[in-house]
């Protein structure tokens, strides 16, 4: 059982990524990867909706009827969502405005139905928590990377702060005499950092 | 009415659903594989977001205004995309058979579109009246059209190149999206 539950949250870590090998939930991964702090919190939002969605879509699994349980889904994922944008809102106001609608466009993210349909309405519990364990943090640490990514290329530095974790500033990374590669914070830069990204997922998961 | 073509315009190419706005990216990816199934999806779109548009415009001034219930809002859009997709559903195939046909798989799938759901949000927040919730949501379908089938009609000619095994499939999409988009800025001086 243990053993099981680990594989569950490992797998999301690495095996089954969310946006780079499921490709699912992109408009968020595209649209607030401007910046490290938005990506993280925007994670750290998501990894929040999906435990609490799972966990309870887990807990009521035997009492949906099979015919309505989308709409019950959904409307589990749409209690959570309004749940942490009040939270957000209430105590990281900073950064629910830099998110933006993109906190209630977390209800339409195919990556918690989709975890909700195939995995917590078929499984425990605790193994429906590690797996939305597993793939927030996997989420998170996507978005994360692909932020990381653009921020540098697009302002050469990285400043922000997540809320009530840590701050970081790491200014002029590559040295004083660097142009900011100002496209890379912009629409095509989204789109073609993931394309660049997926690549390098898939040569290295070819060694 | 200058007024309402400038903003119809800027919905379609400046701020484009798609390229710009970074909305309904999955159905994007999804369904661009062919010029067939691309120019369904963009008809299904145009048909449900004008709807949509309209009714959670209703709902969110007559109902959650009124009666101080702004924080469902995000439950209430949704709950009524999913009623809305479902009713066109049943309706399109009981009276217009061959439009059903033609949308058929790809209404269910609007419900989990965010550019929907997304376009009914970005309508309440920038406080449009009705007339201008309607040209934005109509504008932006369009925009989601245009550039779906644009990108199917490139997507299709990318099949018949060699690409790299490790950019194949998701990977040379993205990159070629991000062309797409990088195409798209060329409108930003126009209004």
């Amino acid at each position: 059982m243990a053993k099981s539950l680990v594989q569950e949250f490992t797998k999301g870590l690495w095996k089954e990524i969310p946006p780079f090998r499921l490709v699912l939930g992109l408009c968020p991964t595209l649209a607030v990867t401007k910046a490290v702090e938005n990506g993280v919190g925007m994670g750290i939002a998501f990894t929040a909706v999906l435990v609490g969605s799972n966990i309870l879509v887990s807990l009521l699994r035997n009492v949906i009827p099979a015919k309505v349980r989308i709409a019950c889904y959904i409307i589990i994922i749409a209690t959570f969502v309004t749940l942490i944008d009040l939270l957000m809102q209430a105590y990281a106001f900073p950064l629910s405005q830099k998110l933006g609608i993109f906190i209630p466009l977390i209800v339409v993210n195919c990556i918690v139905l989709g975890r909700a349909e195939a995995f917590a309405s078929k499984n425990g519990v605790m193994a429906s928590t590690a797996d939305a364990f597993g793939m927030g943090i996997g989420y998170t640490f996507a978005l994360g990377a692909l932020a990381a990514v653009r921020e540098l290329l697009g302002t050469g530095s990285l400043v922000g702060e997540i809320p009530y974790l840590f701050k970081y500033s790491v200014t002029n990374v590559f040295g004083p005499h660097f142009q900011p590669f100002d496209f890379m914070i912009q629409a095509p830069g989204a789109f073609i950092g993931l394309g660049l990204m997926l690549c390098l997922m898939n040569l290295a998961a070819k060694k | 009415m200058g007024d309402l073509i400038i903003l119809a315009i800027s919905c379609i190419l400046i701020n484009n659903i798609l390229l710009a706005q970074y909305l309904g990216n999955c159905p994007f990816l999804g369904t661009s594989k062919k010029m067939e199934t691309a120019v369904g999806m963009a008809m299904a779109v145009v048909f449900v977001l004008v709807m949509a548009g309209a009714i959670t415009w209703i709902v969110n001034t007559y109902l959650l205004i009124k009666y101080n219930l702004i924080y469902l809002q995000t439950i209430a859009f949704i709950l009524v995309i999913a009623a809305l997709v479902q009713f066109v559903e049943m309706f399109l195939k009981k009276s217009i058979p061959a439009l059903y046909a033609g949308l058929g798989i790809f209404l269910p799938l609007i419900t989990t579109n965010c550019a929907v759901m997304g376009v009914c949000l970005i309508n309440v927040k920038e406080e449009y009246t009705f007339i201008e919730a309607l040209v934005t949501s109509f504008a932006y379908a369009v925009g989601f059209g245009l550039a779906l089938v644009l990108f199917a009609g490139v997507r299709e000619r990318i099949l018949l190149a060699r690409v790299p095994q490790p950019l194949q499939d998701t990977s040379i999409a993205l990159v070629t999206a991000g062309i797409l988009s990088l195409t798209f800025f060329a409108f930003k001086g126009m209004v």
